[in-house]
């Protein structure tokens, strides 16, 4: 109510100050967010909708013709399309995890011991997370050289058998998750130390006072109230990995034998390397599902709190 | 003894955190000494530690086999027109929704929030049928149109807009002020803070974006520095040191940039989940 009478108030402010303006305090508002709707509406509203159709209909050349749930019905059948979605969660299942409990002892580490150099070590840490997907997968993709990278090198030294890190199907898996944890963990790791600077230093105070160990304030008070970053964290890497495509295009194109396929690059290369776009879109709406699905479940469980 | 054990226990922490420094930053040591090193050197064991005096030689085939300056040059331009555009529309419409009312404020609003919730490869291949009906392929717009307005950097700037007292805005209506001067010399300022973070977001994202430029550039003239540096990979024959020089270029900027605005560029690439 308030807000509306200060509307109003302006509005007759407004038109005895300045006549001339072709902007009013009534239009004003649709005239600043036109711009981006505009762009939005068809750049992104438009393309949703036609890429819905699309996902019924046979694109060819410039021909296109309904062809119902056949482009399902194919994708379902379609053994590459199945092995991009279990590398996809395989990969995210393995890496987010490790990623996420890395960040969190890395936080820890710094916020806990009164360490000199926070600063240092903080941008450190972080600037893996500056550079480009593109140029971290270059990076490792020579370092990870069978025969002549740094890495199996520097393992020979502890005794460890060349791995063939791109080459065979397991590694090239491991390959990925390494650079992706590489490039995420010193990102999840600052949003982790903020918010642990934001628990009150009193619920340790009080906690000491009642003589419970550093351990059992660790589980009792830090993991408890880093819940909410925590599930920020998780919704984060799970919506960045399920639209994985960088690192495995440049690392292994994904290959070897469709090994590091994600959902992503299997639809890049359904649609620009083949120019199947009723298909394309088909796998584009797998995608927003499984994304809806797993943003709801990660709801549900925050709706719970 | 406890005193002793402190020390200790301290000491692990701080080798095992130094550990991880090296973990994140070595990568970067090694590119850039690869970069002046020709491309049978990078793959010598034991490897080189120390930088090698090939770098001019890589710039120069750098230049020859993609014309690198022109490419450093797309990459420049259309990242700076971006964020530069972006920034001001998603600031302008941010500020519309956390100050005005208006009718049809929600649904405008429930629409952007539906756009941030979607994953943008649904929109690919309409895109680019877009970009080829208006015969855009391999130009400028078409690279910087279609994110352009940005839903998350709308978003953020609602949030931050509305911490701006509205008797600030108040009092400049009252002095007569207009609402494009209003917005420009009152509340752009007072949000600056939180318009840098924007700005570096979307600078990022626009520097290291791959898919999409792969997709609707394919002339080498037009290439983007994560376009150039993935052809590079394609070619039968990969010149490493070329590829690392090409890397490094790509990085440097970023780096210096990083270095000088560290915090603002923390909160920047976090996009505002994290106030510094």
């Amino acid at each position: 109510m308030e807000q509306t009478e200060k509307v109003v108030n302006t509005k007759t402010n407004f038109q005895v100050k300045s006549r001339k303006s072709l902007l009013t305090p009534k239009n004003v508002p649709y005239v600043f967010i036109a711009p981006a709707f505009l762009l939005i509406l068809i750049f992104t509203v438009y393309p949703v909708i036609s890429s819905f159709i699309l996902s019924f209909q046979e694109v060819r050349g410039l021909e296109k013709s309904f062809v119902g749930f056949a482009n399902y019905s194919r994708l379902f059948q379609d053994p590459v399309f199945y092995k991009s979605l279990l590398n996809t969660f395989q990969i995210l299942i393995v890496q987010v995890p490790i990623m996420l409990f890395l960040s969190l002892l890395i936080a820890v580490g710094l916020h806990s011991s009164m360490l000199k150099g926070k600063a240092f070590f903080r941008i450190s840490y972080f600037m893996p997370a500056i550079t480009a997907l593109v140029a971290a997968s270059i990076v490792f993709m020579i370092l990870l050289d069978e025969h002549f990278g740094l890495v199996n090198y520097l393992l020979s030294f502890v005794g460890i058998e060349p791995i063939p890190w791109l080459t065979t199907p397991f590694w090239a898996k491991v390959s990925v998750i390494l650079v992706m944890t590489w490039r995420w963990t010193g990102y999840n790791m600052v949003i982790f130390l903020a918010g642990l600077q934001n628990i009150p230093s009193e619920l340790y105070e009080a906690a000491s006072i009642d003589g419970a160990s550093k351990v059992k304030q660790f589980f009792m008070i830090t993991i408890p109230q880093l819940k909410p970053v925590f599930i920020f964290t998780v919704v984060l890497s799970t919506i960045g990995t399920l639209q994985l495509f960088d690192e495995p295009f440049i690392l292994t194109q994904g290959g070897p034998n469709n090994a590091t396929m994600t959902i992503t690059l299997y639809l890049y290369e359904a649609g620009f390397k083949f120019f199947d776009f009723g298909y394309a879109s088909a796998i584009a709406y797998v995608l927003v599902i499984i994304t809806a699905i797993i943003s709801w479940v990660q709801m549900k469980l925050v709706g719970d709190e | 003894m406890i005193h002793s054990k402190k020390i200790s226990s301290k000491l692990g922490i701080y080798c095992l955190l130094i550990a991880g420094v090296v973990l994140s930053i070595a990568p970067f040591y090694w590119m850039l000494v690869g970069s002046s090193l020709p491309s049978g050197e990078i793959f010598r064991l034991p490897p080189k530690l120390l930088p090698g005096d090939y770098l001019a030689k890589n710039l120069q085939s750098l230049n020859e086999s993609l014309g690198f300056a022109k490419i450093f040059w797309n990459s420049l331009f259309i990242a700076l027109v971006y964020t530069l555009v972006s920034t001001l529309i998603s600031s302008m419409a941010g500020y519309a929704f956390a100050k005005f009312k208006f009718k049809g404020k929600n649904l405008f609003f429930f629409i952007i929030l539906c756009t941030l919730m979607i994953p943008s490869q649904v929109t690919l291949i309409p895109l680019f049928e877009m970009m080829v009906t208006f015969n855009w392929l391999n130009t400028y717009q078409a690279i910087i149109l279609p994110t352009l307005a940005s839903p998350f950097a709308i978003y953020l700037m609602r949030q931050n807009m509305k911490s701006v007292p509205d008797s600030i805005i108040e009092a400049s209506r009252v002095d007569g002020a207009g609402e494009l001067k209003i917005f420009f010399t009152v509340i752009l300022p007072v949000t600056r803070p939180a318009m840098a973070a924007v700005a570096i977001f979307l600078f990022m994202s626009q520097w290291n974006s791959l898919l999409w430029p792969l997709i609707t550039l394919n002339s080498k003239e037009m290439f983007t520095l994560p376009v150039a540096l993935s052809s590079l990979i394609g070619m039968a024959r990969i010149d490493y040191g070329q590829l690392m020089l090409g890397t490094t270029l790509s990085t440097i900027p970023i780096m210096i940039f990083f270095l000088l605005l560290q915090k603002h560029f923390i909160s920047g690439i976090l996009g505002g989940a994290v106030k510094e």
